[in-house]
């Protein structure tokens, strides 16, 4: 076994047992469904910090960012306003959403939308919605374990009935995942997020100080980049060009990523808004490791991994996310690679539990307490929950082993389209409130425009251009679709006005 | 509705600093080899950090 594979054994394992043993750490009662699914609202800012950048910054992240800069450039930088320009909004908005959900005992988005508008069926749209967006993002997290598995060598398959020959280790990851976030719940997780995130920071800061050194500076590493990538196309006339198209798909997906389950499941589980407050400003710090990582894509552009034969095969199977592991394994010495792989398995293990977790609270609380099983009791809810995060996971796994690659690809840049199209109801509603009929009709406007949009592209891209009095605007799918989106909201609600509203249980000062 | 603080327009930087993409999509003043592109926009990464900081101490003391 090279040292490669013994050092990544060894973190793996390590993780594994801090998961399994997190229960203990500031023990809960984990048959209350906050104890198992918010640990409690207990996390101060240290550990907010490390369980919110575990939880934004996933292993897909840290293999697709740098996969879109190796194969498309510049564009592919757009995650650096997009992780940058999130923090004020952070900042200013989610403190608001912290206090109503800690008066009213909120734990999903769903559950404020319930209690602020009290209309079932608008709580029930954004319930789902979480749902089917957080489900690909957590197909793709084990699609991040395949590449670092197959990067180890680690070629170890069964054949099993039904599922076909299947990977030995990514069951082995699978089952590691389950069981620590069913006995843990996200105690577990946020110790291993600390874990999870100093590793990454050792790796990053390895990266940008040894593989420049090798390469010759970042002259020559940006001297590797085609000189048509180094910057966004100009911009051709009667077209507001890539540039426009740049900074939409920035404030889509800011606008999506804290409305996303997992997302506000990690928010919730602080301590208190002021935790929120201070992490909006200490957070950045991952941005900035994540602009490092995208350069990853250029270190591995550079080093010429692409045409090396030892790696010809990790590129067929995985096309461009193949890049930065080969970079790894090119420029680090065996046991490093092993370490830096590890930071990337551990990134996906990470998130992927709270992504579950959040699937548990969701489906429990918005729809099996809200529609099947109004009178259950606070142990049956922490029941349920636990064993849909176990059914969501399985989901996932069924859904990279039996499905295409593109398909979780596909669905997942989806995903954030439709997660984009929750802002009025979710977002805006801690400022004011439509009228929640409104509200539903102006989803469904923005989710069957924003998917109009992308099928017309053959779900390749999501920027759709725009024609507007003779000008071509290239825009993010997900913005196009969310100011259609906010005008029939906003419309409708002119119109409705008057007729009768249900009772919003939230009052001006629980925000504040 | 409480009255606005001019100190919440230190929140309006970053996105000045990203909203006009020509400003930024050049090569030159390079640093360390590494074009204006990417460093200017890994600057604004603490810049934004930076802008929310003047806000956040102003609601501290307010309180």
């Amino acid at each position: 076994m090279s040292a490669t594979v013994i050092v990544f054994l060894a973190l793996i394992v390590l993780v594994t047992f801090i998961g399994l043993f997190g229960s203990r750490w500031r023990a809960g009662d984990l048959s209350q469904l906050a104890e198992w699914g918010l640990g409690g609202r207990s996390f101060g800012t240290l550990i907010t910090w490390f369980l919110l950048g575990g939880d934004l910054y996933t292993a897909y992240t840290f293999i697709a960012v740098p996969a879109l800069m190796f194969g498309a450039g510049a564009a592919g930088f757009f995650a650096v306003p997009y992780a940058a320009l999130m923090y004020p909004v952070l900042f200013m908005a989610f403190p608001r959403l912290w206090s109503v959900a800690h008066k009213h005992g909120y734990i999903t988005a769903a559950d404020f939308v319930r209690g602020r508008f009290g209309h079932r069926g608008l709580a029930l749209a954004i319930a789902v919605t979480g749902l089917v967006a957080v489900l690909p993002y957590m197909a793709l997290q084990l699609v991040g374990m395949q590449v670092v598995i197959a990067a180890l060598g680690l070629d170890w398959n069964v054949a099993l009935p039904v599922l076909g020959t299947v990977s030995v280790p990514l069951i082995l990851s699978f089952i590691a995942l389950a069981a620590f976030t069913y006995t843990s719940g996200l105690r577990g997780t946020a110790l291993i997020a600390v874990v999870k995130d100093l590793l990454v920071y050792i790796t990053v800061l390895a990266a940008i100080i040894i593989i420049p050194t090798e390469l010759g500076g970042y002259g020559k590493i940006f001297a590797a980049v085609p000189a048509k990538q180094v910057l966004l196309a100009p911009t051709p006339a009667g077209s507001l060009g890539a540039g426009f198209a740049y900074v939409t798909l920035a404030v889509g997906s800011l606008l999506a990523l804290f409305l996303y389950p997992h997302s506000v499941t990690g928010l919730l589980s602080s301590s208190s808004r002021q935790v929120i407050r201070r992490n909006a400003m200490v957070l950045p710090a991952y941005s900035v490791a994540l602009a490092f990582i995208a350069l990853l894509g250029y270190m591995a552009l550079a080093s010429g991994v692409k045409g090396m034969p030892q790696y010809a095969q990790g590129f067929k199977s995985f096309g461009n996310n193949f890049a930065v592991p080969a970079l790894f394994l090119h420029a680090f010495p065996g046991w490093f690679a092993g370490l830096a792989f590890a930071a990337i398995a551990i990134g996906a293990l990470m998130p992927a539990s709270i992504m579950a977790i959040a699937c548990g609270n969701l489906f429990t609380r918005n729809i099996f307490k809200e529609f099947i099983a109004p009178d259950c009791t606070p142990e049956t809810e922490a029941k349920m929950a636990k064993l849909v995060a176990f059914a969501a996971k399985l989901g996932a796994l069924f859904f990279v082993l039996e499905l295409q690659t593109t398909y979780a690809i596909q669905l997942q840049l989806l995903g954030g389209i439709w997660i984009c199209q929750t802002v009025p109801a979710v977002l805006l509603a801690l400022y004011v409130r439509l009228d929640p009929r409104a509200l539903l009709a102006g989803w469904a406007v923005g989710v069957g425009l924003g998917t109009w949009m992308v099928a017309e592209l053959g779900f390749k891209s999501s920027t759709y251009p725009l024609h507007i009095l003779g000008e071509t605007i290239p825009c993010y799918a997900a913005v196009s679709a969310l100011v259609a989106n906010l005008l029939v909201s906003w419309l409708l609600t002119l119109v409705l006005r008057g007729s009768a509203m249900v009772r919003d249980e939230t009052a001006a000062e629980d925000y504040a | 509705m409480k009255k606005f603080h001019p100190v919440y327009l230190f929140l309006l930087i970053p996105y000045a600093a990203w909203a006009w993409v020509p400003f930024y999509n050049r090569v030159e003043p390079s640093l360390f080899g590494i074009p204006f592109f990417y460093w200017w926009q890994i600057f604004g990464i603490f810049v934004t950090a930076a802008s929310i900081l003047p806000v956040y101490l102003y609601q501290e003391r307010r309180k």
